[in-house]
Parts: structure tokens; C-alpha cells; sequence
């Protein structure tokens, strides 16, 4: 039988940039079929491709045995290909039924949508699958999980045979992962053939057939579970000719730049985001916090940064409170900041690069003088940002949109170090860019530290956070778990930390 | 001799790095003329063929037009309706430039124009004193009024819109109609004979014409036409707004706050605070839009020159928010105001060929943009991603 997907040759540039080279994959009809690659790895842009959102430059798609092309999502369902997006794409205030058929609504005479014809048909695609969801229930009354079911069950009624899910499990708790893995067997069982991309090691094990890995943009391997370890793939994930993010040797010095006592950030419905965080960096020091995206992390850094308010709690940056400044007051005492999305939180992007270097340094010399800017103040610090930190671009007049991703992130890393900074907030600093940048910002960041900077270093890279930091502290539903030295700590035991799976096995080990 | 001949290459070094940025200057600036001028061609070329389907002839009425701008006279009259137009456009430029659309600038300048109105008649004072009491609190009250709907916005989530068109209402149909009633005292004589009109303002409050600096360069102005100077007060204005916007913090903080106001959070500008800044200048300025009617006639009456606010948007669109585009595009409709009177008189063709002009520029000067905008970010990518190929390999 032909494969339901077979890519060979797969090739798609951007800018700058391979995303994916020359890649191959085979996903046999009926199986679970895991990607996974780190950030960055091409894992969406293939996907991407396969849905038809974006053309590949080369490369032939078979699906089940036919080479089509695809040019449009239409084209990828009329195929019976259906994707599950990471961010859900549901109407708030419209039921079920309605969310399921809106865009693809049976009708009757007049223009009238045909609900009992809609209804008979989901409840089929629910019996057949297994999906069980009440058709009349208004969206905005479901939780996650089951919200991600609609999802699934809209792309089934279009009648896909391959789904496609995006990072299914980024958006949920333990117990709804079990219910969703759950759900895909049956899914597997009803005859589907899923496609399931994820980077969480444990779960791909759990769950996929087979699994393909990425690895800058290309196949690495294409490994059965029960062959490999969750070591095995990391360190397929990873590659070991990659550069490896080494400290040397250590630099800490006993002054405290930035101290968090008792820190508590609220979330929706007064749940405390960031629970009662105590935490010192101290000059030449870099702490690493690791921890499962959506722990608390982005709250924390937030707070520390001045853009949310945190309820209890004190912040210190060199000796003073700074728990109620702004952020202007913050960014000139020294505090600087490398945002995790650039795009959103880090560049102007219509803006010539000589502004943007001077974003969030406005106030500061040599960008102005007092009420004024300085044009030529400006000007000189781009150029020389744009010289010690190898940022590729042919002046510094184009508009930020112009670079490509790594050159972007090396403006804002050499941005926030030309202006010295007593403390720096590196969150997820070398996601999403290619592996020269990634070293670029590596020495950037150790060669500040032997100055005497304080970093505080979030990351979803493990080896990036044990190769970098000092110290690593664990972050789990907005508390710290665990602090460990980075010496002694391997990829895997940061993942056992990270999911409290190694709390709880200490605890029980304590209590035997 | 060899630091000499080292300083002489510093020198052409220096040189030579200007030269291509005036290069690139230049192919900005023609980049940035290319849109509007093709816009205006566009515009003419379609305007004629609608003439020549309405069975005019477009060269007769254009020459009409033409032959009737270059009078000195009519100039005045173009200036003199360009000036509330340019402020107006102004007014709307500075919301746009904070992302935010400010369509209140009517209901604000006609709530200005006859609060200023009201005020000012009650005072005397010396002439430089009530003039500027009376600019200030037109601007004090365009900017408040506008300033609230910037207040909803950030402290209720009100969209702008929506506030300043239903400002716009108690405005115009409100506060205006009620108070001219409580306040009429002056101004002309209705049909039944009472007087419709605030009270008028003492001649010491009225800023005076600016006919002799123009005479300086022209013959005597006839036909009792005045020339407003409230321009002045509309060019210190564009100046100030050019220089706050380009060469100030503050400037930086609300363009960039406009562009992208999460990344202008976290660096370190408030977006709340920026979007009530900016409302309350652009009201402020809105507030002189009816100043050029007041100072003319020293009061409010009872049907004040109207749809100026409206108009300022286009005039703003059309002038991509620049201090001295905008000022080109309040030129260019002004023109065609007035020259729909003379196509009226002379009967070369329909006054209102010139509501489909503006329509017409307005409708071909946004495409001509983002196809320029276009053309320029593929340069610029485009160029970027050279400079990547062509420097040393990576750093790997």
C-alpha cells in the first residue's frame, strides 16, 4: 500500500534563511507519526507546506501515492488533510455545532443552513471516532481540552483523513494530555493517519508509531519508539557537532544586582501565576530558570521588567526598590532586556535600524540629549552596534523587517549590551535563529558576564541552560522547585525536575 | 606628511560614506513624491473621462480652473480655506501616527470654536492677551474633549471610533444647537429678525489680516479679500509638529508607541499614557480648525463652516501624515473648493467634478503608497539578504 504521505526532496528558503533542506518523510497510512525538532528546527514551515499555506521551492508531495501540488488549505482538505492549530481558532459565543459546520454548512431551499443535517453528520463523525462532546454546549463554556476536541472533530467533518496536529499538548494540563492521547488512539482506531509534531520527548515516546526527527531544517532520522530513549532523541534533536554553550570558569561575584523576595503575580481569577518567588542574581552570574512553557515564567519576567504588577512582594535591582517603577525608570537604572518574540516585544519593524537601536534607549546618551534626540548620537551607536555584533545588513537606513531572523536578534542582544547593563533578562534569547546567531549571543552573554553583568536566563533549551547558567532553578506552576548546579545536572534530570515527576519521586523515596 | 595624508583619506573616507547616503536620499524622496504625483495624474485622467461623459469638455473646464487659481485673489481664497484644512489634517495625522483615528476633529473644532467664541466676547483685554486667551482655550477645549475619548479608551476599552463619533453628536446636534440659543446675543440678523450668533468678540481679540506680508511680494490685494492669519498660527503649528514628532523623546516614544505598542512597553513607554497624550494634542489641535471663521467674523453663527474635520482625515491620508505633505494636500483640496465656484459661474462644467477628484486622489493615492511601500520593502529585503551572501561565511 502507498504511503498516506511521502515528501522527498523538500526544500523551502526564506530570506536568509534554509527552514527546511531537502527533507524526506513517510508517514504510513493509519500510524501516529510524531516530528520533533527543537525550535526552529522547520517543524511548522514543513507543515506548513504539507497544508498548503506555503508552496515548497523543491521538492515533490505524494499523498497516497499521487504527487500533487498544493497551493491552498483548501486543497490540502480536499486531499482529506486537516490541521489542528496550536491556538485555536473557535467562535466564543457559537455552540458546537455551529463552530464545527461554519465555513462548510450543509443548506437547504433559501439560503437556510440545514442544523439537523449538520447535527447527524458530527454526531457520526463522533461516534465513528470516539469523540464524545455535547453538539449544543456554547464554546466559551468548555475547557481547554475540550475546545481542542472541537477542533479536531471540525477538521473530521471536512471529512480529513490525515490530521495534522500542532503542538497538541503546549496548551494543556497532565490530565487533559491523557484524555487527548486517549482520543488520538481512537482516532487511529477509526482509521485516520496523524501527523503529530511536539518537542516534549516523553510524550512523542508515549504516543507515536513512528517518529521523524528534525534537526536545522533537516531530517535527521526516522526512529520506532521502542529503539530509542528520550536521550537518544535529544540527542538527535541537538546533534552533537553542534556548538555547545560552555560558561568557563566561574565569575559570581557575592554582590546581589537583582533580588525577588516573596514575588506573587496574579493571574485570571486571582490564581497566583508566580507563587511567593525568592531569587537572587548576583554580578558576573548567570541563573538559568528552566521550566514547561506556561509555568510562570513569562509573569515573572514580566513583573521584573515593570510591564504587570505584581501583588506581594519586593523587587530590588542594585539596592533599590523597584517593585512599583516604571519601566523607563527601570530600563535607565540598567535593567536591560532581550524579549522572547522579537517581533512583538523587541523591534519596530517598519522603523530604519538606527531607530530601533535606540528603542527602549531613548532617554539614555548618546541617543538624546535631554528633551532632543541626537540623529548623529543615534546613527553612531547602530553603526557600531551593527560592527561588534555582526549584524548583516547593508546600512543601517533599511527597515527591520529587512533582516532575517538572527541578524534581528543580534540588533536587540547588541542593543541591550552597548548600553551596559547592571542586569539583563535574557528570555529565550537564541529561539527561533540558526546556529551561528545562536553563538553569536552565547559570547555576547559570557563575555558581558566576565564584566560583571547579572543575567537572568530564560530558556525551553536545556543544554543552552545548562551550558550558560551558574545556577538553575526550576519553575513549576509559578513556584520555584528546585535549585540545582548546572555541573552536575544532565538534560534528562532538568526534564524529570521540570515536570515534578523527580519532586515526587523524592518524596516518595523520603517517605520509604 | 603621512598624518596629513592620513587625515585627507579620513576625509574622503568621510565623503565617500556620505555619498551614498544622499544617493539614497534622494531615491527616498523620489520614491516618496512618485505616489502622490501619480495619484494626482490618475485622478485628472479619470476626472476627464467622467467630464467627457457628462458631455463637458475637461481642458475648458481645467483651463477654467487653472486660469482662475492663478489670480491673486482666488490665491487668497485657497490659502485661506488651506489653513483650517492643514490644522484639521494635522489634528488627524497626529492620532493616526498613534495608530489611533480620531474622526471627533469636527464635533471637537465646532465645540471650540463656540466655547472660544463665547469667552472670548466676554473680556477685553489688550490684543495680544485676548488673542491668546482666546487660541488657548479653543485649544483647551478641542483637547480636553478629545482627551476623554483618549480616557475610555485605556480606562474602559472604548474604541476611539466610536467615542468620537458619538462626541461628534452631542456636539453638533447638542451642545451646539443648545448654546447658541443661550448665547445668542450677536452675530446676524435671521429672516424673522432675531439674532442668530454669539456675541461678538471685541475687535482686540480678533487676530488681524496678513494682507501686507503677501503684498510685500504681490500687487495690492482687491476685492476686500483677507488673508487670514491664523496661517501663521497653522505653519508655527506644522513646524512644531514636525519638530516635536522627528527630533523629540516624545516624538520617538508616540511613533513608536504607534507602530508597536508592546515592544514600545517594554521599552519603556506607557501606551495608556501615550494614547491620552495623543488624543488630547490632536483635539488641541482640532481646537484652531474654527479659529479662521472666528477671527474673521468675531462669532459663532448659526450655521459655522462645517465637515472641516472630515475633510482633515482625507487631507491627512493624502499627506501620509507628514507635516509638509499634509500641508501640499490641504493645498490641493482647497484648490478644488474653490475652483468648483468659478466651474459653477463659468459653466465649463458641474461643480461637483470636483467631489470625484478628491475622491479619485484619495482612492489612487492609497494604492500608489502601499505599491510604493511595497517596492521598497522588496529593495530593501532584497538587499539585505545580499549582504548577507556576500559577507564572510557565518559565524559557525
Amino acid at each position: 500500500m502507498a504511503p498516506a504521505i511521502e515528501l522527498t526532496g523538500i526544500t523551502k528558503r526564506f530570506p536568509g534563511v534554509v527552514a527546511n533542506d531537502d527533507i524526506h518523510l513517510e508517514v504510513a497510512e493509519g500510524e501516529i507519526h510524531a516530528i520533533c525538532g527543537e525550535n526552529g528546527a522547520g517543524k511548522s514551515t514543513l507543515m506548513k507546506i504539507l497544508y498548503g499555506m506555503q508552496p515548497p521551492d523543491s521538492g515533490t508531495i505524494r499523498i497516497r501515492g499521487e504527487a500533487v501540488a498544493l497551493n491552498s488549505p483548501a486543497q490540502a482538505i480536499d486531499l482529506g488533510i486537516g490541521m489542528v492549530h496550536q491556538h485555536f481558532m473557535l467562535a466564543d459565543q457559537l455552540t458546537v455545532l455551529e463552530n464545527v459546520i461554519l465555513g462548510a454548512e450543509p443548506m437547504r431551499s433559501l439560503g437556510r443552513i440545514d442544523f439537523q443535517t449538520g447535527r447527524e453528520h458530527l454526531d457520526e463523525v463522533g461516534r465513528a471516532y470516539g469523540l464524545d462532546i455535547n453538539a449544543h454546549d456554547l464554546v466559551e463554556t468548555l475547557e481547554v481540552g475540550e475546545r481542542q476536541r472541537v477542533e479536531i472533530i471540525k477538521v473530521l467533518y471536512r471529512g480529513a483523513k490525515i490530521l495534522i496536529l500542532d503542538e497538541p499538548t503546549a496548551v494543556l494540563v497532565p490530565q487533559e494530555v491523557d484524555e487527548l492521547f486517549r482520543n488520538i488512539r481512537e482516532l487511529k482506531a477509526g482509521g485516520a493517519t496523524i501527523l503529530f509534531i511536539d518537542h516534549k520527548l516523553d510524550e512523542v515516546l508515549e504516543i507515536a508509531d513512528t517518529i521523524t526527527v528534525l534537526r536545522q531544517g533537516r531530517t535527521v532520522g526516522t526512529v520506532k519508539p521502542d529503539e530509542v530513549t528520550a536521550h537518544d532523541l535529544a540527542e538527535m534533536m541537538i546533534g552533537s557537532e553542534l556548538p555547545v554553550p560552555d560558561a568557563g570558569a566561574s565569575t559570581v561575584t557575592e554582590e546581589a544586582a537583582l533580588e525577588l523576595s516573596g514575588l506573587r503575580v496574579a493571574g485570571e481569577g486571582d490564581r497566583a501565576v508566580v507563587d511567593d518567588v525568592t531569587l537572587s542574581v548576583h554580578r558576573g552570574e548567570i541563573v538559568g530558570i528552566a521550566g514547561v512553557e506556561g509555568n510562570g515564567q513569562a509573569e515573572l519576567v514580566n513583573a521584573i521588567i515593570g510591564i504587570q504588577d505584581p501583588d506581594q512582594g519586593v523587587i530590588t535591582l542594585l539596592g533599590r526598590d523597584i517593585t512599583h517603577v516604571s519601566v523607563r525608570h527601570r530600563r535607565e537604572m540598567g535593567l536591560g532586556y532581550v524579549p522572547q518574540d522579537r517581533h512583538r516585544d523587541g523591534l519596530l519593524l517598519g522603523f530604519t535600524l538606527w531607530e530601533n537601536a535606540a528603542l527602549g534607549h531613548q532617554t539614555e546618551k548618546p541617543y538624546s540629549r535631554g528633551p532632543w534626540l541626537s540623529r548623529p548620537g543615534m546613527r553612531g551607536r547602530a553603526n557600531r552596534i551593527k560592527e561588534d555584533f555582526d549584524v548583516r545588513s547593508p546600512n543601517i537606513e533599511v527597515s527591520a523587517h529587512a533582516l532575517s531572523g538572527g541578524n534581528q536578534q543580534k540588533l536587540i542582544v547588541g542593543r541591550e549590551m552597548v548600553a551596559d547593563p547592571a542586569v539583563l533578562i535574557a528570555n529565550h534569547p537564541t529561539r527561533g535563529i540558526d546556529v551561528g546567531a545562536q553563538a553569536a549571543v552565547w559570547d555576547d552573554i559570557r563575555e558581558a558576564r566576565s564584566r560583571g553583568l547579572a543575567t537572568l536566563l530564560v530558556s525551553a533549551d536545556l543544554d543552552e541552560l545548562i551550558g550558560l547558567s551558574d545556577t538553575i532553578v526550576v519553575m513549576l506552576r509559578g513556584r520555584l522547585v528546585a535549585r540545582l548546579d548546572p555541573n552536575d545536572v544532565t538534560p534528562r534530570d532538568l526534564g524529570a525536575y521540570m515536570t515534578g515527576a523527580a519532586l515526587e519521586a523524592e518524596r516518595t523515596g523520603g517517605n520509604s | 606628511m603621512a598624518r596629513a595624508a592620513r587625515e585627507r583619506s579620513e576625509q574622503e573616507r568621510e565623503i565617500g560614506d556620505w555619498d551614498p547616503v544622499t544617493e539614497r536620499l534622494t531615491h527616498r524622496l523620489m520614491l516618496a513624491s512618485a505616489a502622490p504625483t501619480a495619484a494626482v495624474v490618475i485622478a485628472v485622467v479619470l476626472s476627464s473621462i467622467v467630464l467627457l461623459i457628462s458631455g463637458s469638455n475637461p481642458l475648458a473646464a481645467y483651463a477654467d480652473m487653472v486660469q482662475h487659481a492663478s489670480k491673486l485673489e482666488t490665491q487668497v481664497d485657497i490659502l485661506n480655506r488651506a489653513t483650517p484644512l492643514y490644522l484639521s489634517g494635522v489634528a488627524a495625522a497626529i492620532g493616526f501616527r498613534m495608530n489611533l483615528f480620531n474622526i471627533g476633529v469636527e464635533g471637537q473644532y465646532l465645540l471650540a470654536f463656540i466655547v472660544a467664541a463665547h469667552l472670548g466676547a466676554q473680556i477685553e483685554v489688550p490684543s495680544v492677551l485676548h488673542i491668546t486667551f482666546i487660541l488657548v482655550i479653543a485649544m483647551a477645549v478641542g483637547g480636553a474633549f478629545s482627551g476623554a475619548a483618549g480616557v475610555l479608551k485605556v480606562t474602559r476599552g472604548v474604541n476611539e471610533v466610536i467615542s468620537t463619533i458619538m462626541l461628534n453628536a452631542v456636539v453638533i446636534s447638542g451642545l451646539a444647537a443648545w448654546w447658541i440659543v443661550a448665547w445668542q446675543a450677536g452675530g446676524e440678523i435671521s429672516a424673522t429678525g432675531g439674532r442668530v450668533g454669539t456675541e461678538p468678540i471685541a475687535e482686540s481679540g480678533l487676530l488681524p489680516d496678513i494682507n501686507s506680508w503677501l503684498e510685500v511680494f504681490t500687487r495690492e490685494i482687491g476685492l476686500g479679500k483677507k488673508l487670514t492669519g491664523v496661517l501663521v498660527v497653522a505653519v508655527v503649528v506644522g513646524v512644531v509638529y514636525h519638530v516635536i514628532l522627528n527630533r523629540t523623546v516624545f516624538g520617538f516614544d508616540l511613533r513608536s508607541s504607534g507602530a508597536n505598542p508592546t515592544a514600545s512597553h517594554v521599552g519603556g513607554v506607557s501606551p495608556k499614557r501615550m494614547v491620552v497624550i495623543a488624543m488630547t494634542l490632536s483635539g488641541a489641535v482640532a481646537g484652531l480648525v474654527g479659529m479662521t471663521e472666528l477671527m474673521n467674523t468675531g462669532y459663532y453663527p448659526s450655521n459655522p463652516i462645517s465637515l472641516l474635520g472630515f475633510t482633515g482625515i482625507a487631507v491627512a491620508l493624502l499627506g501620509r501624515n507628514h507635516p509638509a505633505g499634509v500641508g501640499v494636500a490641504a493645498l490641493v483640496f482647497a484648490f478644488l473648493d474653490v475652483s468648483s465656484g468659478i466651474l459653477q459661474i463659468s459653466g465649463a462644467a458641474s461643480r461637483e467634478i470636483v467631489e470625484i477628484m478628491k475622491g479619485v486622489i484619495i482612492l489612487t493615492a492609497v494604492i500608489a503608497y502601499e505599491v510604493v511601500r511595497r517596492m521598497r520593502e522588496r529593495e530593501e529585503a532584497a538587499a539585505a539578504a545580499a549582504a548577507m551572501a556576500s559577507s564572510p561565511a557565518a559565524a559557525s
